[in-house]
């Protein structure tokens, strides 16, 4: 049976890994590769790397930590963060990832999409979309009718778009996998938007993974059993060691949810 | 008699990331070469035809490189070989996803996985065995490997005893399929952690031993 993956994010700018970490015994908890290594042997499904450094000279560094990781962690690897070409998106899967994620770039291009699931296949093109409750009270109409819409620029810039719709159009032009963001669960521990997530995973049949409010092991089982997840995204609770992807997993399991155990690890 | 470091070949064809194949299977022992272009091959202990995506450019990529002819030999030559995802389905007669007529070493069809919950078949799941084999020695049956792909490799009857394992996601279809020294897997063992590199290493070492010398010390 198909497991519902755990799959920890890292914030990278100019080949660092942004927020802190528990991990006290590393040689450099900075550096993403010992970190993703770590990760993938305490039972990780995958990894994503965020990029979010604002320069375009740091491309060759977010490369170089690519390979190195995919030199470590024998895991699937997720780069997200700024690839804006096709032939972006082949230095970054030749550089060992498995995947790319597509956000600002395709709502803006949504062309993008289908020339990069042509090229590389669909299973290697997932589109992130960072969405969030339309503000106001009165009740959604027009073209925002599922209630919620799509920003982009790091979900500071609304453009108009629902992101229901959003979400069915981008897997007709290729994307096989969505990563569905709350801006407003975002960092507030606050949980998964359940509703968000349902909306989308009603509508399509490509995996779709939660993101953006976690705050402990329920809130997986939520996203998955209430929010129709087939995988479930979460950084800062991991990072700070609130909680390990082992406890995520075992409370997923007790919820009958299946689940990869942990590889068995060697002895120090 | 000193032991000799076996040599894999990973065909290279563009179809995405060889680096965690080539880090897999360094780290099984083997020195790695890839190979662009027919000529090459040269004698490897291991040929490794990877691969994600389509068939049909796949197939237009491995005939422009002059690679089908000796992929087809070496196999019928009962070499070694290891073909991973769409590696394993351009074994078969063709593939429904675009027509193309792939390589024909077994018989049957690539075909879109049946009454899938969610496709693509994306995550971990778990290879249930139908029959022993070396490649999976030292692996639970059951184990999680990861899958990520739409279409499958199906068997038409006369390479129903091909079949090494299953996994179930929506239908069951063939996971591994095995025939002398042939072994195709739809997973990815270079991204399943221990147990993927437990899989290639123990293909790296079935290739290293069948591999007869090429002068032989018997008088």
């Amino acid at each position: 049976m198909l497991r519902r993956r755990v799959i920890p994010c890292l914030d990278v700018a100019n080949g660092r890994v942004v927020k802190g970490t528990r991990f006290v015994d590393l040689v450099d908890a900075g550096d993403p590769p010992e970190l993703a290594e770590r990760y993938a042997r305490e039972g990780a499904d995958e990894l994503v790397y965020l990029d979010i450094s604002a320069a375009p000279e740091a491309r060759g560094t977010l490369l170089d930590i690519v390979e190195r990781t995919a030199r470590r962690a024998f895991i699937p690897l997720t780069v997200g963060g700024g690839v804006r070409s096709v032939d972006e998106m082949r230095d970054v899967l030749r550089a060992g990832a498995d995947k790319v994620s597509l956000n600002t770039r395709a709502v803006a291009e949504p062309e993008l999409i289908g020339r990069c699931a042509e090229r590389f296949g669909s299973q290697a093109v997932v589109v992130a979309i960072d969405a969030r409750r339309v503000p106001g009270s009165l009740p959604p109409s027009g073209s925002l009718s599922s209630g919620f819409e799509v920003v982009v620029r790091g979900g500071r810039e609304p453009v108009g778009l629902d992101a229901v719709t959003w979400a069915v159009r981008a897997v007709e032009r290729g994307a096989g996998e969505l990563l569905v963001t709350s801006i407003d669960r975002d960092g507030t521990g606050s949980g998964f938007d359940t509703a968000l997530l349902r909306a989308i995973s009603d509508r399509v049949d490509v995996p779709v993974i939660a993101s953006g409010g976690a705050a402990g092991p329920d809130d997986f089982v939520a996203a998955v059993r209430d929010g129709g997840a087939d995988a479930v995204l979460a950084a800062g609770i991991f990072h700070r060691g609130e909680v390990s992807i082992a406890q995520v997993k075992r409370v997923m399991a007790a919820a009958g949810l299946p689940v990869r155990a942990a590889p068995v690890e060697a002895a120090p | 008699m000193s032991r000799r470091t076996p040599v894999a070949a990973v065909v290279d064809y563009g179809a995405g990331n060889l680096v965690s194949i080539d880090q897999a299977l360094s780290t099984a022992g083997a020195r790695v070469r890839r190979v662009a272009a027919g000529d090459e091959l040269g004698d490897p202990d291991l040929l490794v035809v990877p691969g994600v995506g389509a068939a049909a450019p796949a197939m237009d990529r491995l005939r422009a490189a002059g690679l089908v002819t000796p992929v087809l030999d070496w196999i019928a030559a009962d070499r070694p070989f290891l073909g991973i995802c769409l590696g394993l389905q351009l074994l078969f007669d063709g593939s429904d996803e675009d027509g193309a007529r792939t390589l024909g070493v077994l018989s049957g069809r690539a075909q879109r996985i049946g009454r899938a919950p969610t496709l693509p078949h994306i995550g971990w799941n778990q290879v249930d065995r139908s029959r022993r084999h070396p490649a999976f020695d030292g692996i639970a049956d059951g184990a999680d490997f990861y899958f990520v792909h739409t279409y499958v490799g199906v068997p038409a009857d006369d390479s129903l005893d091909d079949v090494l394992a299953t996994t179930t996601h929506g239908s069951t279809f063939a996971s591994a399929v095995a025939r002398g020294r042939l072994l195709g897997v739809q997973f990815h063992p270079e991204r399943s952690g221990p147990d993927g590199l437990r899989l290639i290493a123990n293909v790296v070492h079935l290739a290293a031993a069948s591999h007869a010398p090429v002068t032989s010390s018997v008088a």
